[in-house]
């Protein structure tokens, strides 16, 4: 009998699982009614190459390369010198009562250590950080379990003592303009903060310290004005962390969701591209055109969910009483089709609607 | 959305062309638009990299920053643009009309006869007007950090755009997308009609194409590039960053001039479509039947214009980083009466728009059965108050008592539902009316709906726009952090650097 | 301490702090039914017998009038001034009481020892200052309204209920303000403690409505940071249908368990649906007038001996008001007259006995904010002094868990909690245990 984990091994065609992120563990919260994205990032499947392989190549998480190197050159100045501007901005801005600071980076010793070697040094570390004074931890390697198996997560952050508390710190390179930022950055930025938070908070339960010493505040950095000068603000989390939280425990039971797939089905990018569209249409997709901002998968489902009233908004379904196939709605709307009973009253509110618009535009 | 809007979106995705989700075109269209297509460089924050701009579709005027990253070239960039669209601006500050004083012991007022009206592709061109605004309108002409006179001046206009763009019924900063999405729904999702190319390929898709083959080529940055202000990374990465580097290294100004040339045209032709894309918008929009008010919310604007430039005559301190707390409930006061006065109007104006609210129950058209011009009833004295009857075949959701309804026709009389009765899928709606009869017992000819009149009621209506009774600034209470800081320009912001 | 002890010591400190004059502003959070509107009758008549005049803020006339008919009952012996606009006829009961006097210029009010007047009214009295106010549904207040008024007041007592519906605007999505400590969009209690954040706040801890079934369960979901517990015990309460139900129906059912626990939701089959779902809105028609039907009978510290339910402490909520209307036609068509319909907004402060709640989420695909405030939630499910029965379709705790999470969020913005995503699945999780299958 096929255990779990082979299960979701032979879905990937073997080989490793892609390696998690912050960034794809957030993403998990973006469509978490959509079974075909959660088996996909349960066994680790490549997407963007499976996306590729279908015909339907994703741009999700290609950016600029002015952008990245102005994103490395703005945390490279924030973390110089032993993190000096950034423990500025914790006493000047935040007022946390730093008096001196240590830093400790727990960043890759290159000597051939493996990876839960070194989550076993960045775990002894935190749990055993002096207190009272302020540690700056950068490079942390954290540790997240999803379905299952750990997903190893390599912060380019700091994580920060202060006292018995720990702090998040997200280092980003949007700007933050009088006060104000970008709120769909924001929300996107710490909701990977809140998959540290989670992380960290799991890190300690391990070591047999209380999680709730992770602060469910975070502290975002960003550029300031249209400067290069930083500024901190400290974002309330715990509305990403509910969302995660939920997520990640729905992951766990993923093999209540493999059980909805056949035996034969796997997602490997090496199938012939036919074959490969074929199995994934095997795990039901929920498709709205959100997921063009937030899934590898997007292009492909968009295509999939051809003649059905998803591809036109989240609402519109809503407002069409439910109706699913754009063709269903017309024929309901100019009559031609004889509503069932559990459309009765969409298709009612479809004629009136249809007999407004005629009414109106032939005026 | 509403049921009518998803309907059309359903049409529209069925038979592969976009449909009017209106009748009549709500939107100011201006004979002599100005239009700007801006680009920026990835990374930075509203980093200017290039415009296109001009009053004129054949006759843009290309604006290129060669190296972005300088100061200076930032500034020679702003001080060109500022020309522009100063000169645009000021092109409408001749001719002034004189109109009648709105109270008695005022002067008579005079605004301007015409206002500007500027066009970017979508609301990524508003938020860099505002950037660019927050940008520049602090620099000081003076000092160390000096700039030329037009670099505030332009900061204070396009901040005082910007902020227009955030009332609905403004037509003085237009972002295509929106103009256009406020007039055709498409058959696919709000999210893809943001991209200008894909939703014109659903109104108007080029020539052997269909809607959804122009839609598709549309998310393809190679055949179609974005219209900004972000570009394309791969055109970042193939053209851009190689250009930049070039004109870095270049040994000699004869290479420096022939590599800012290929830049120049390479950003030119990531500009060009939605140049051509805007212009197009503003002629088919431009096309259609402006509904009954859209003439009315113009001078609406023009009376704004002219306080703006008057402003500006005067102190013309450049505007607050943030509202203050007496300002920001101001402007909440009059955003909130002028949506509601904007949504009335164009209900009013637009068959379409109204039936949003009948598929609601909020409204509801129906033919006059009955009517009683002489109707009295007896108050404190005998008085006119006209009844009629009305049936109409809409899911009405007004219930007897209902008062303070109106018919577009009549906006002066209030109706109030006295009876409803229901009779083979008909409602039969008896109404008293009050006012718009003049003051005597009997109502002039054609003050009352007659029977066989079609007529429409909706508790909408156009009222009078009170300033509202709001404490001074200096006045701030306590609750809301006391009086604030009177302004003051500070070297700082005239310092501020620009990554 | 008994019940009634407790609440003393906690209006008694209120009222005390509050006339101490230290503070310009007070703050008082008032869960549902925990006795406001009696802190503000006793505050406003001890303040004016000890001679001072005090001044009363309310949102709405009808609070207004509301507040007025309770003073004058507590106290014949003050003048009490009614600040109107010019057209306002008093009500019958308003004009029961002759020393009651209506006006809409302050100055005609000068005699008056209490002034009560909608905030909108307040707004026009543009000069003059007066020592006392009470702020009464201060979290229904914007606060560019307290901003027009507040300087018209030396201190103030901003009395409310933090878990119900925040102010309204209908520019929401204008993010102009967000962050800002003087946010006009936010409630008036949000800007006041943001730029002044060491004022007393003080609360008031039981509800002498909701049922010791009902307390624990509303302050979990919804007031999960101050909570509060309820004033009665629970062998105080009871409900009983006087005839049995035939058995064998689902509506029955579920007004049999929620007789004997407080709460029922009677769950009908899943499926999409438009807003006006008409199996739904007949089955909560069926459920109310079916409790009328059945002679039900109540208990309390009120009537131990019992009284049967009368069709005016039934209600009936749901989220829309074109549920509304649908509900009443459907009432209407079934001779439940009497039974008040209405949505969350407009039964905010209200009380019955008994209340079946069309559930904001239930046919639907997806939830919208505006669905998940939990706000909304609160008011449906604490309007009642017994039980509390809940319709909906099967499938809501699903919607709740595919809903994603993409919020924006607002540098330094209010946020309130509880979350409504949070709220839902917390009142679900509740109803989950009291759920009757309809067919
Ligand atoms: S794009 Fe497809 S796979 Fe990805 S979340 Fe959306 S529906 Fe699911």
């Amino acid at each position: 009998m096929e255990n779990t984990e082979q299960r979701l091994s032979r879905l990937r065609g073997g080989g490793d699982p892609e390696a998690h992120n912050a960034r794809t563990i957030a993403a998990m919260t973006r469509n978490p009614g959509c079974v075909r994205r959660a088996i996909m990032d349960a066994a680790g499947v490549d997407k963007p190459a499976v996306a590729a392989a279908v015909g339907h190549p994703t741009s999700i998480g290609r950016l600029s390369d002015f952008a990245v190197s102005r994103g490395i050159s703005f945390e490279t100045r924030v973390k110089s010198e032993g993190c000096a501007e950034l423990l500025r901005l914790l006493r000047e801005q935040l007022g946390l009562p730093v008096p001196q600071a240590h830093y400790e980076d727990l960043g890759s010793t290159g000597k051939g250590e493996t990876v839960s070697g070194r989550y076993l040094r960045s775990k002894a570390m935190l749990d055993t950080a002096e207190q009272g004074t302020g540690t700056l931890f950068d490079h942390p390697l954290l540790r997240l379990s999803i379905s299952g198996v750990w997903a190893y997560l390599e912060p380019d952050l700091v994580a920060f003592q202060l006292g018995e508390k720990f702090y998040v710190i997200e280092i980003k390179s949007f700007p933050v303009i009088d006060g104000v930022a970008d709120a769909s950055k924001v929300a996107a930025s710490v909701t990977q903060s809140a998959v540290y938070v989670l992380a960290l908070q799991s890190l300690l339960s391990e070591a047999g310290r209380d999680p709730g010493l992770v602060s469910h505040e975070v502290i975002l950095v960003c550029p300031k004005d249209f400067s290069n000068q930083a500024t901190a603000t400290l974002v309330d989390v715990r509305k990403p962390l509910a969302a995660l939280r939920r997520q990640l425990s729905r992951m766990d039971n993923i093999a209540a969701l493999l059980h909805l797939l056949p035996a034969n089905v796997t997602f490997d990018p090496e199938l012939p591209a036919m074959e490969l569209a074929q199995a994934l249409t095997q795990a039901s997709a929920r498709y709205s055109p959100e997921c063009l901002a937030a899934c590898e998968m997007g292009s492909f489902c968009r295509a999939e969910a051809k003649g059905s009233t998803a591809i036109l908004g989240r609402t519109v379904r809503e407002d069409l009483g439910g109706v699913d196939a754009v063709s269903t709605a017309l024929e309901l709307a100019t009559g031609r089709l004889q509503p069932t009973k559990d459309l009765l009253q969409a298709a009612h509110v479809l004629r009136l609607a249809q007999r407004m618009r005629t009414e109106a535009l032939a005026r | 959305m509403s049921t009518l809007t998803a309907l059309a979106r359903v049409q529209a995705a069925h038979h592969g062309a976009a449909q009017q989700i209106c009748t009549v075109r709500h939107l100011h269209v201006h004979d002599r638009p100005l239009v700007l297509v801006p680009l920026t460089l990835a990374g930075e924050t509203n980093a200017p990299l290039a415009a296109m701009v001009g009053d004129r579709h054949g006759n843009p005027q290309v604006l290129v920053v060669p190296r972005p990253r300088l100061r200076e070239q930032r500034f020679v960039f702003v001080e060109r643009l500022a020309n522009i669209v100063l000169s645009y601006v000021d092109g409408f500050t001749d001719d002034v009309e004189t109109l009648p004083a709105k109270r008695k012991d005022d002067e008579p007022r005079q605004r301007f006869t015409d206002a500007p009206q500027v066009w970017v592709p979508n609301p990524g061109g508003v938020e860099y007007l505002r950037l660019m605004g927050r940008m520049t309108r602090f620099r000081q002409t003076t000092g160390d950090y000096a700039v030329a006179a037009g670099v505030p001046q332009l900061g204070k206009w396009a901040t005082w755009l910007a902020e227009q763009a955030e009332y609905p019924d403004s037509s003085v900063l237009v972002a295509a997308t929106q103009a256009l999405t406020g007039f055709w729904a498409t058959g696919q999702s709000s999210l893809e009609d943001g991209n200008l190319a894909a939703l014109m390929g659903w109104i108007a898709p080029p020539a052997g194409m269909t809607a959804e083959q122009a839609a598709a080529t549309a998310e393809d940055p190679i055949l179609c590039p974005p219209a900004g202000p972000a570009t394309d990374p791969q055109f970042d990465r193939l053209v851009l960053a190689p250009a930049l580097r070039d004109l870095e290294e270049a040994p000699s100004d004869a290479v420096r001039v022939r590599v800012q040339e290929r830049l120049t045209l390479a950003l030119r032709e990531q500009m060009q479509p939605t140049w051509d894309r805007v212009w197009q918008a503003i002629g088919l929009l431009g096309a259609q039947q402006p509904g009954g008010s859209v003439e009315q919310r113009w001078a609406a604007d023009r009376d704004r214009f002219s306080d703006f430039v008057a402003y500006l005559r005067d102190t013309g301190h450049p505007q607050a980083k943030r509202d203050s707390a007496v300002l920001g409930a101001r402007k909440l006061h009059d955003m909130e009466r002028r949506l509601a006065n904007f949504e009335a109007q164009r209900a009013f104006d637009d068959p379409l728009v109204m039936g949003e609210q009948r598929m609601t129950g909020e409204a509801f058209t129906g033919i006059v059965t009955w009517s009683d011009p002489l109707r009295t009833v007896t108050l404190s004295r005998r008085v006119l108050r006209p009844g009629i009857v009305v049936e109409t075949e809409d899911p009405l959701r007004l219930v007897a008592g209902d008062a303070d309804l109106r018919d577009p026709q009549r906006p002066n009389q209030k109706a109030s539902i006295l009876r409803l009765s229901e009779s083979a899928g008909k409602i039969s709606v008896s109404l008293e009316l009050q006012g718009g009869t003049g003051s005597g017992l009997t109502a002039p000819p054609g003050s009352v709906p007659a029977v066989g009149e079609r007529v429409t009621y909706s508790r909408l209506q156009v009222s009078y726009m009170s300033p509202g009774q709001f404490p001074a600034r200096d006045q701030t209470p306590w609750t809301h952090g006391g009086p604030p800081q009177p302004y003051a320009p500070a070297t700082s912001d005239a310092a501020e650097d620009w990554s | 301490m008994t019940a009634a002890e407790q609440a003393e010591r906690a209006v008694a400190e209120i009222i005390g702090t509050f006339t101490s004059g230290a503070h310009r502003g007070v703050v008082v959070d008032s869960p549902p039914g925990a006795g406001k509107s009696t802190l503000v009758v006793r505050t406003s008549t001890e303040l004016a017998r000890q001679g001072e005049q005090i001044c009363v803020v309310a949102q709405t006339n009808s609070q207004v009038d509301d507040l007025i008919i309770r003073m004058a009952t507590a106290a014949d012996d003050l003048r009490i001034g009614r600040l109107s606009a010019g057209d306002y006829r008093p009500s019958d009961e308003v004009s029961r009481f002759p020393f009651v006097r209506v006006a809409s210029k302050i100055d005609d009010l000068a005699s008056c020892k209490i002034i009560v007047g909608t905030a909108a009214k307040w707004v026009y009295v543009t000069d003059g200052q007066w020592p006392w106010a009470i702020i009464d549904e201060a979290y229904q207040m914007r606060s560019d309204m307290l901003l027009r008024i507040a300087s018209r007041f030396e201190r103030m007592l901003f009395v409310g209920d933090p878990g119900q519906l925040d102010p309204f605007s209908t520019v929401e999505e204008s993010h102009r303000w967000a962050g800002l400590a003087w946010d006009p969009m936010q409630s008036a209690v949000a800007v006041l403690l943001r730029n002044n954040p060491d004022l007393p706040q003080l609360r008031l801890p039981l509800s002498w409505r909701l049922p010791p079934s009902a307390a624990p369960v509303v302050a979990k979901a919804f007031y999960p940071f101050t909570g509060f517990e309820a004033a009665t015990a629970p062998q105080t309460r009871g409900m009983k249908a006087t005839a049995a139900g035939l058995g064998v129906g689902p509506v029955d059912d579920v007004i049999d368990i929620a007789a004997e626990t407080g709460w029922g939701f009677y769950e009908m089959p899943a499926r999409n649906t438009i807003r006006t779902d008409a199996e739904a809105v007949q089955a909560t028609v069926a459920i109310a007038t079916r409790v009328l039907q059945r002679g039900t009978e109540t208990y309390c510290e009120h009537a131990p001996g019992g009284r049967r339910i009368e069709p005016g402490r039934i209600a009936v909520g749901a989220a829309h008001r074109d549920q509304v209307t649908a509900l009443r036609q459907a009432l209407e068509a079934s001779g439940g007259s009497g039974i008040r319909v209405d949505t969350a907004n407009r039964l905010q402060g209200a009380e019955f006995d008994v209340t079946v709640m069309l559930h904001p989420l239930s046919g639907r695909i997806d939830a919208t904010a505006f669905h998940l405030e939990s706000g909304r939630l609160c008011v449906l499910t604490s309007r009642h002094r017994h039980a509390c029965i809940v319709v909906g379709r099967a499938g809501i705790p699903d919607l709740l868990d595919t809903h994603p999470s993409v919020e924006p969020i607002y540098l330094d913005a209010m946020t309130k909690f509880p979350d409504g995503w949070e709220a839902n699945q917390a009142m679900l999780a509740h109803l989950a245990g009291h759920r009757v299958a309809a067919f």
